[in-house]
């Protein structure tokens, strides 16, 4: 086995018995992303300099004995919507093309204190909105099992940059999908976590109610590694959660007897690709053969989900974006005739056309004369998406369903088409309006040998349901064992 | 010209006060709210609105804007959250402002105040908390602007009036009021000319008894209590003048140019802002326990009126003497350690309200600037009382403390200007005098008793005014007669 198809836990293994050194380890990973990147093209920003610095300080505490995490030493990437102190932080948008935060997010610098080291940023939809990773501004990453495909999105670059062994683990975000769907299209692990769980403090803000920052993984037992360190409150964060979070680690239970699951059955209906209904239905049985009580479920609000996610998100997203006119940091447009001029057209010249389109959607929404028919009427069916799925937390304690429609499309295929986008965001955008966890795990692959993720819905701040059904699936399956061959 | 005849048409006032918070931190993040500091010093990421910063609410604030709806009879809303409101200007960071659009912290309040026709009551519609806006300079030199984010994310409370108030006298009456009662509770410092007290001010008319509203503008860029007070008078002029004439009232916002007197339209309704207020998904609601609002009651200082009852009650001082007193809490203040000082209050409330206010504006100074301690007006007082000074030597006594700072019994030493109560000096300048002015003894012992007049101003202006007036005329007397 080579060392980037390790996992955390075993080349924690490998730190610990000083078999290798973190600076051998990362310098292994800065020369693989040097070889492989130009092909898959998972990094906007490759920090060699940062990351083997940090190497050689990692190593000295590991040596000292200052420093004991299971983190320690770990080469991982970044989103680049993540703000990182002193390196780009671009969303992937011409608009943030030369912004250099001069503040860490806070998840930065919990994983800095773990001993992390920083390979790069990665490559994702211009400022979050896509889910192909088709919309930045810089490069369209590949899916690492077909380079002619998409890696989904918009955590596109985290997700393909840990199925490749460009990172041993990611950083995403995911408002309303942006961690599960990239994971399932590129066979990974990827975790949403509910809402307040993490600290969002330095995420460049999409839509503030439904951003939350999720890691991207091999294994479910490296999502609980990653996920320790960075869930907790942050004081900078009103909306992060005051409640001490559980050791996820004490989670990786392989067990499920008598687990009650529903299974829904608006999310295995004919709008589903035919593999990935079988390969769910054969997740339900395995789970059955486990001993957990899997029975079908409705869920009948669900054709309401994508209409009320994206008014919300997008309004919101409007006036998030407000703050890039040119003046304070950012694209600037050359040679303005006067103030209008100069915040109008570094708006133009410096936003794509996924994020205009969705701004002006956005603002459509909030405009007077048409408020109580969009955004009003989004936030009344939000309570009541929110309340189907409370309602069926009461009685199983988790839901299962695929993550996507279809597993991963050819570049371009779809580009033209924001509507039938927008539409397959369908099994994932509930979870972001409920504020729910939720997890991808590998369960499969079509027809064309492309990755099925199963998606585990849990109920709020119950990640360590998720994480006990996600091991013991793991534990029960060899999905997680296949790698993409990248010709190598 | 038309005839305007101001008792056929009534005025519909209504006014949105902005008060800036006196907070030692913003209301969202760290940063001084000190006014002044080189552009651009006191601001950090989060005011600037940097991409991935979140506001974190100072509670302060909500303190502050909680004592002021006390102070002024407000319902505070136990549960409240914070709106972003939509709005595109280089001197707003983050493209929108945080503020609060149908949970106000407070409402349905009223403030006091006094007019021609006795006491009445302004309601108060509703305070809500909100942040600063920076401030763009257009350079004088070339085609640039420059923002200075200093006051970005200053706390603010804005004060929503309803329309009742009918003259310029009442807003300004209004405006005085507020002013004092948020410098009692000490939530602002409420300085017009550092803009951390801002009044929007909505004018409609109507004819007399009618019930129904006018049209109503908006009249903006007021930045004093004068400016407040001509614009209204000038507004309400404006509006008779074209419904008289047989045009109509056009909703839009005007600017007021106080050098010239007038005002311009900016923009009208067609124009409006839509401002797409929505929740601030940053922050969560606000709940705002019982306990707390009790506590801040109970740390309610003395209101400006109940401080007035008391100089009425306590001093003995008339109403309207009490109430100048109590406009502003300075000179409240300085009044109260003034009578504190002295066995004579009424006297020195005269010279407080009286010679002090004046010397004050005419040499264009604040209180705070006042080069003496509040006890020496009463030191003053006293020196009269005791006979040792007279009332026009104090008077220049007065001016001399505002001048040297210095204490009056010093100057009244330094300078000689005690009275002079010595019988045979006295007598001595009486004799020189009749001497000197035989014309006027002659018209007295003709029988023209006026004529005493002058020979005691004679008198008096030998002494350098220092003389007993008293003592020089009963002399004068005896000396004629005698
Ligand atoms: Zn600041």
């Amino acid at each position: 086995m080579k060392l980037h198809e390790y996992t955390i836990s075993q080349l924690h293994d490998l730190i610990s018995k000083r078999e290798i050194s973190v600076p051998e380890l990362t310098r292994y990973m800065l020369d693989r992303i040097e070889s492989l990147d130009s092909k898959l093209e998972c990094y906007i920003t490759v920090t060699e300099k940062q990351a083997m610095e940090q190497a050689e300080k990692v190593q000295k505490m590991i040596d000292d004995g200052t420093l004991n995490s299971p983190l320690a030493g770990i080469p991982m990437g970044i989103k680049d919507n993540i703000c990182t102190r002193g390196i780009p932080t671009t969303c992937a948008s011409k608009m943030l093309s030369n912004f250099v935060p001069p503040y860490d997010a806070h998840v930065v610098k919990k994983l800095y204190d773990n001993g992390a080291v920083l390979l790069g940023k990665l490559n994702m939809d211009e400022f979050a909105m896509g889910s192909s990773t088709e919309s930045s501004h810089f490069k369209k990453t590949k899916n690492p099992w077909d380079t002619e495909r998409v890696p989904g999105g918009s955590s596109g670059g985290s997700a393909a940059a840990v199925a490749a062994g460009e990172a041993i683990y990611a950083l995403g975000s995911d408002t309303g999908g942006s961690i599960r769907q990239p994971a399932s299209f590129c066979g990974c692990v990827g975790l949403k976590p509910t809402y307040g769980l993490v600290s969002r403090f330095g995420l460049v803000a999409y839509a503030s109610s439904f951003d939350q920052i999720g890691p991207l993984t091999k294994t479910v037992t490296d999502c609980a590694l990653v996920l320790n360190a960075i869930a907790g409150h942050d004081p900078m964060d009103l909306t992060s959660s005051r409640r001490q979070h559980p050791d996820y680690t004490k989670a990786l239970i392989n067990d499920v007897k008598g687990m009650k699951i529903g299974v829904p059955r608006e999310f295995i209906d004919d709008s589903v690709q035919k593999d990935i209904r079988d390969a769910v239905l054969n997740a339900v049985k395995v789970f059955s053969d486990l001993g957990a009580r899997c029975e079908e479920i409705s869920i009948p609000i669900m054709e309401y989900v994508v209409p009320t996610y994206y008014i919300i998100a997008l309004a919101e997203a409007s006036f998030n974006l407000a703050r890039y006119d040119g003046v304070k940091f950012g694209y600037r447009a050359a040679n303005p005739k006067d103030m209008l001029d100069f915040c109008m057209r570094s708006r133009s010249e410096g936003f794509g056309t996924e994020v205009k389109r969705r701004i002006l959607l956005g603002t459509y929404v909030l405009s007077s004369g048409y408020y109580d028919a969009y955004y009003k009427k989004a936030l009344k069916a939000r309570t009541i998406i929110t309340r189907e799925f409370n309602k069926a937390f009461e009685e199983y304690d988790i839901i299962i369903g695929p993550v996507s429609p279809t597993t991963a499309y050819r570049i371009g295929e779809k580009i033209n088409d924001p509507v039938q986008m927008y539409m397959e965001d369908i099994f994932t955008v509930p979870v972001n309006i409920a504020g729910l966890p939720a997890i991808s795990i590998p369960c499969g692959f079509d027809s064309k040998s492309l990755p099925i993720g199963l998606q585990i819905i849990g109920k709020r701040f119950d990640e360590t349901t998720i994480i006990r059904a996600a091991y013991t699936f793991e534990q029960n399956t060899d999905f997680h064992k296949a790698r993409p061959s990248l010709n190598e | 010209m038309i005839e305007v005849k101001p008792m056929e048409y009534e005025a519909v006032i209504g006014l949105e006060v902005h008060a800036e918070l006196s907070t030692k931190s913003k209301i969202f993040c760290s940063c001084t709210t000190e006014f002044g500091g080189q552009p651009n010093t006191h601001c950090c990421p989060i005011c600037l609105g940097m991409p991935g910063t979140l506001p974190v609410l100072n509670k302060k604030a909500v303190e502050y804007a909680i004592k002021a709806g006390l102070a002024t009879n407000c319902t505070i809303s136990l549960f409240t959250k914070q709106d972003r409101k939509n709005y595109f200007y280089p001197d707003l960071p983050k493209g929108y402002q945080i503020s609060q659009y149908d949970l106000p912290l407070c409402k349905d309040g009223y403030v006091e105040i006094e007019t021609e026709n006795g006491k009445k009551k302004i309601r108060i519609n509703r305070i809500h908390i909100e942040e600063d806006a920076g401030k763009l300079v257009h350079s004088e030199y070339g085609n640039y602007s420059f923002v200075d984010y200093n006051r970005t994310g200053v706390p603010l409370i804005e004060i929503v009036s309803e329309p009742d108030i009918s003259s310029a006298a009442e807003a300004k009456a209004y405006l005085e009021k507020l002013k004092a009662i948020l410098q009692f509770i000490g939530v602002s410092d409420c300085k017009m000319e550092e803009g951390s007290l801002r009044a929007d001010v909505n004018i409609s008319v109507r004819p007399k008894g009618s019930k129904q509203l006018g049209e109503r503008t908006e009249m903006k860029n007021l930045n004093s209590f004068r400016a407040v007070y001509r614009a209204i008078e000038a507004e309400v002029a404006r509006q008779i003048e074209v419904i008289k004439s047989g045009g109509v009232i056009h909703r839009e916002t005007r600017r007021w140019d106080d050098a010239k007197g007038e005002s311009y339209p900016m923009r009208s309704k067609e124009d409006a802002q839509d401002y797409r207020y929505f929740p601030e998904p940053d922050l969560p609601p606000l709940i705002i326990k019982k306990e707390l609002i009790e506590r801040l009651k109970n740390e309610l200082p003395e209101l400006p009126d109940a401080r007035k009852q008391r100089y009425i009650s306590e001093y003995g001082l008339p109403e309207y003497d009490a109430g100048v007193l109590t406009s502003s809490k300075e000179l409240s203040d300085f009044f109260e350690e003034a009578a504190k000082a002295s066995t004579n209050v009424k006297a020195v409330s005269n010279w407080v309200m009286g010679d002090m206010l004046r010397i004050l504006r005419e040499k264009n100074m604040e209180i705070a600037e006042i080069p003496f301690p509040p006890a020496y007006p009463a030191k003053l007082v006293a020196l009269i009382d005791k006979g040792v000074i007279n009332g026009p030597t104090a008077k220049k006594v007065f001016e001399e403390m505002f001048d040297t700072g210095k204490d009056p019994e010093t100057i009244v030493k330094e300078q000689g200007l005690e009275v002079l109560n010595d019988e045979s000096v006295l007598l001595e300048v009486v004799e020189r005098v009749i001497q000197e002015n035989p014309n006027s003894v002659a018209d007295y012992k003709k029988g023209k008793k006026k004529a005493i007049g002058f020979l005691v101003g004679q008198a008096m202006k030998a002494t350098k005014g220092k003389a007993n007036p008293q003592l020089i005329n009963e002399l004068l007397i005896k000396k004629l007669e005698g």
